[in-house]
């Protein structure tokens, strides 16, 4: 019989702990793909966040480090730079990335750091049962703002590619969603594409995917999914920040 | 033949030579010698160098680069070491071989950018969270920083843990002459076969990682580092002896103010008083039994510590000695130091 899909040899077979309907998984396997894809199969160094996906180091087949939260890019940093010719790729919350460790993702991406940055931005902090996140839409509740997000005193949210997009270090920065097939094959091509530029040490590669968060969000899996395609893209717009 | 050196540069220097590929800093006073050599230095001899954008990220990025098998260092002082707590923290539960050097300057806060030993608790007590220690040196001189310095890899990865080398503004500005030793041959290294160096899959995957969720594996683990401190205990503690086998008086002090209390030793013996001064050299494990031993001796009648602090390393003195024999305590602190004259001063005020 002909096999027609299996799990990814860049995945271990110890199983996901994500709640239902969470895209954590997707992203995973998606990651795992594109690194089969490349034959980089014993050539990779993983880095793990503090964040829902702290246990990623359980899942990727490959070498693994965990971070302290928010440090990952600067543990990157440091693999990348004795392990020029590994693939290195951190793997991120929005907690995690775009708040505790903002100047350590900031400064990864200016210097120009050879490494690979995959960003799960589901608007909350999941691990920690469901407070605002630097990437919080305004109005969307959060346990720390139970009457929804308000900037006069929450601020606003923060929009990593762009701001990204703005240095001169990185090389490749795009923002996929994790919605449905359409989406989620286009976020595989950005991931391959990132990996491919760090293969190439053309510079720094992030690939933002806009994630959801059933569980924290209070929502079922249909309406989370919905809610990222409505309000979430709508302040976080699809498409490719910067490609040199 | 010997050079003249910068105590910081020398570090530097000796830390290449001792096998050292990768350095992650950010500049801070009275230490900013040591990522300025390594910036330029590492490349000449095939590593790397990070300037990070703050100790933060240096300190993770040591831990990154350990990981991944590699001699990584970094150097700070006092704020910056701070810093670093959190980071040291991980790599202790990780058990990452690494190196850390803190030119000491005052504190709290802020503080000064002169010489200290304020931060002895923080070296030698944790620091960061949890249960964890460092093997940390307190050396005295130019060379025997390089001494230090150069086995300082060898010793970190034997035991798996940060070496810290606990030094002062005074150490990394002084010049003096030293030995700088043979470059060791890092291809005659064994391979790390917990490290990271991206060749893992399935079974041979390795993993660096603090989270230990289940309470038994944590208190096994915990119990895994105590034992490997006992065992560093046994094989590494370092002390001096200068002249106590009849003293009536015992100087203690560690660093570059051992050398002022060595002095005031020697003024004071050639005034006929039995004096001698004990000196850690390892802070972690300090040396319990050469104090005990000493305190045990009956001509032995008090101890005198001495330190650039309020007092930190005296209860460490107090701990070893079992308070056997009366413990006074002279110290100076916000970046003056005391000269062998005060010390003299205060020795035949308190000496009975
Ligand atoms: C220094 C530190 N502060 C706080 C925490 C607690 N903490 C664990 S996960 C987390 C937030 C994770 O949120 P995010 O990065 O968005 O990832 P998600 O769980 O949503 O995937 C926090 C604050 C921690 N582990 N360490
Ligand atoms: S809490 Fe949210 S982010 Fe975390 S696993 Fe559950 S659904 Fe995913």
């Amino acid at each position: 019989m002909a096999v027609v899909y299996k799990k990814s040899k860049m995945l271990t077979d110890t199983p996901f702990h994500y709640c239902p309907g969470c895209t954590h998984g997707i992203a995973h396997k998606l990651v795992a793909e594109v690194l089969e894809e490349m034959g980089a199969e014993g050539n990779v160094v993983g880095v793990a966040p503090v964040g829902c996906a702290v246990f990623a180091y359980k899942y990727f087949n490959c070498d693994m480090q965990e971070a302290a939260h928010g440090r990952a890019p600067a543990v990157a940093t440091g693999i990348k730079r004795v392990l020029p010719d590994k693939f290195v790729f951190a793997y991120q919350g929005d907690g995690d990335l775009a708040s505790i460790g903002m100047a350590e993702i900031v400064h990864a991406a200016t210097r120009g750091e050879k490494i690979t940055v995959i960003f799960i931005n589901n608007a909350i902090y999941g691990m920690t049962g469901g407070q605002m996140a630097p990437t919080t839409l305004e109005g969307q509740k959060a346990t720390t703002c139970i009457y929804g997000r308000n900037p006069e005193v929450n601020g606003h949210p923060i929009k990593m590619c762009e701001l990204l997009a703005t240095l001169t270090g990185p090389s490749y920065i795009a923002r996929g969603a994790l919605t449905d097939p359409a989406n989620v094959r286009k976020a595989k091509k950005m991931i391959k594409t990132a990996f491919e530029h760090q293969a190439q040490k053309k510079g720094f590669s992030f690939v933002e995917l806009l994630s959801s968060c059933p569980t924290n969000w209070g929502m079922t899996t249909e309406q989370a999914l919905e809610y990222v395609k409505t309000d979430m893209q709508k302040l976080y717009p699809l498409g490719v920040f910067k490609e040199v | 033949m010997k050079e003249l050196m910068k105590g910081n540069e020398a570090i530097a220097e000796a830390a290449v030579r001792g096998g050292c590929r990768a350095f992650f800093g950010y500049p801070i006073t009275p230490q900013n010698e040591i990522p300025e050599y390594m910036s330029w230095r590492l490349f000449e001899v095939g590593g790397t160098y990070v300037q990070a954008e703050s100790e933060v990220a240096a300190i993770n990025m040591v831990y990154g680069a350990a990981g991944a098998g590699a001699r990584a260092m970094t150097s700070s002082s006092s704020p910056g070491i701070s810093l670093k707590q959190e980071g040291i923290s991980y790599i202790c539960c990780s058990r990452l071989p690494c190196v850390i050097v803190n030119m000491v300057r005052g504190g709290p806060g802020l503080g000064g950018i002169q010489p200290a030993q304020s931060d002895y608790f923080q070296a030698t007590k944790g620091g960061g969270h949890g249960d964890y220690h460092m093997l940390v040196y307190g050396p005295a001189s130019v060379q025997e920083c390089v001494n230090i310095m150069y086995d300082a890899f060898d010793k970190a990865d034997k035991y798996r843990v940060p070496v810290m080398i606990l030094g002062d503004g005074m150490l990394g500005q002084i010049m003096e002459p030293v030995e700088l030793p043979e470059f060791k041959d890092l291809s005659k290294l064994p391979r790390k076969n917990w490290a990271t160096y991206g060749d893992g899959t399935g079974e041979k995957r390795n993993i660096i990682n603090s989270l230990l969720i289940e309470p038994d594996e944590l208190e096994a683990h915990n119990k895994l580092l105590a034992d490997t401190y006992a065992e560093m205990a046994r094989n590494e503690t370092m002390c001096e002896e200068y002249l106590c086998d009849d003293a009536e008086i015992v100087l203690t002090a560690y660093g570059t103010v051992a050398r002022i209390a060595k002095s005031a030793v020697n003024i004071l013996r050639e005034q006929g008083k039995k004096v001698g001064l004990l000196r850690p050299i390892t802070l972690y494990p300090f040396p319990n039994d050469a104090f005990r031993k000493v305190a045990e001796q009956d001509c032995v009648k008090e101890f005198v510590c001495t330190e650039l602090s309020m007092g930190q390393m005296i209860e460490d003195v107090k701990l070893a000695t079992g308070m056997l024999k009366p413990v006074h305590f002279y110290g100076r602190c916000g970046g003056n130091v005391m000269t062998p004259e005060d010390l003299v001063e205060f020795v035949l005020k308190e000496g009975k």
